[in-house]
């Protein structure tokens, strides 16, 4: 785990199915008006595969060290979230009303799908940054930290 | 028919998996066990039609979770994860079977699944299925409750979840000696 993995085939397989996933979870976030799904299973499915990532690849490798970075995203979803929110009073209504979001030459319903599909990515950022960085904090306590979270 | 098989074996699954997780003598088959109980969990949530439940038992009950579990198990000693069980309380083997028979007595006067009349579905159901989309302009009903109608209960949410990865990152870290 704090190494890269020995078996080959673990590894050919990951780099295959990572995508796949992560593909998967872009799906289920901007499919999520029509379909079931949306921020938090989004979020959730990304987590797993960054995991994998990690397992797989181990936090040293350029891979790993990715994900790392991404934990300085802490927050980063919840401020998106409440900025819609914000852009929302901002465009003359109540918080979080997606109608009254100011973009110019877009009709009510694609106002209020921008609005969502937003404040999706939010919630999933948030979700998938708190999963990493759990998993992080409690698998590599032991070693010598030089990442911050 | 096919109906009656699939219920009676979902049943035997979960219940084989959840009666499996408490008798195995070894943590990490345990929580191996505990991983494809969720699975089974995730297919009851597909059948009820609420899929999106379905994909959160499934990603963090055997994925996440699992992972979380496994790599506590690999801090601990070989000793720790090898359980010893003292034999059952007398209070317990005759009392747990006496509290499923009240309680499989009480589902009795539960509304059926699906029932038009019971008090969730003559609430405020009927008003977010018939208005939603004229409201929201949103084909997905359960997608304008979450992200519209209570638009500030998912960001009090996302707070907490935000929150909870703060106070964790907090608890594991090493202290700086």
């Amino acid at each position: 785990m704090k190494r890269q993995h020995d078996s080959l085939i673990v590894r050919t397989m990951s780099r295959m199915l990572i995508p796949l996933a992560q593909l998967f979870a872009c799906y289920v976030l901007f499919f999520g008006q029509y379909g079931p799904g949306g921020g938090f299973v989004a979020g959730v499915i990304w987590t797993t595969s960054l995991i994998l990532t990690f397992l797989v690849f181990g936090l040293k490798s350029p891979q790993g060290r990715l994900v790392e970075r991404m934990l300085h995203g802490d927050g980063a979803g919840l401020i998106i979230f409440v900025g819609v929110g914000g852009l929302c009073l901002i465009g003359g209504g109540e918080f979080l009303n997606y109608q009254h979001l100011e973009i110019p030459g877009l009709e009510a319903a694609e106002r209020r799908y921008v609005g969502i599909v937003l404040t999706q990515i939010g919630v999933a950022a948030d979700v998938a940054v708190t999963g990493i960085s759990i998993v992080v904090s409690l698998a590599f306590h032991d070693t010598q930290r030089e990442y911050h979270v | 028919m096919t109906y009656a098989i699939n219920i009676a074996l979902l049943l035997l699954l979960i219940v084989t998996a959840a009666s499996a997780t408490f008798l195995v003598k070894e943590l990490m088959s345990s929580v191996f066990i505990l991983g494809s109980y969720s699975f089974f969990l995730a297919l009851v949530w597909a059948w009820l039609g609420a899929v999106d439940v379905a994909f959160v038992e499934a990603v963090i009950g055997a994925g996440l979770a699992t992972v979380l579990f496994l790599v506590t198990l690999f801090d601990t000693a070989p000793k720790d994860s090898r359980l010893r069980r003292p034999p059952p309380p007398l209070a317990g083997v005759l009392g747990l079977p006496l509290l499923g028979v009240l309680l499989l007595f009480a589902a009795n006067d539960l509304p059926s699944l699906g029932d038009p009349s019971s008090p969730p579905n003559v609430h405020i159901s009927p008003y977010y299925l018939q208005q939603s989309y004229a409201d929201t302009l949103t084909p997905n009903v359960v997608t304008s409750v979450l992200m519209d109608y209570r638009g500030f209960d998912t960001l009090i949410e996302t707070v907490v979840i935000f929150t909870a990865g703060i106070a964790c990152a907090l608890l594991l870290k090493e202290t700086k000696s």
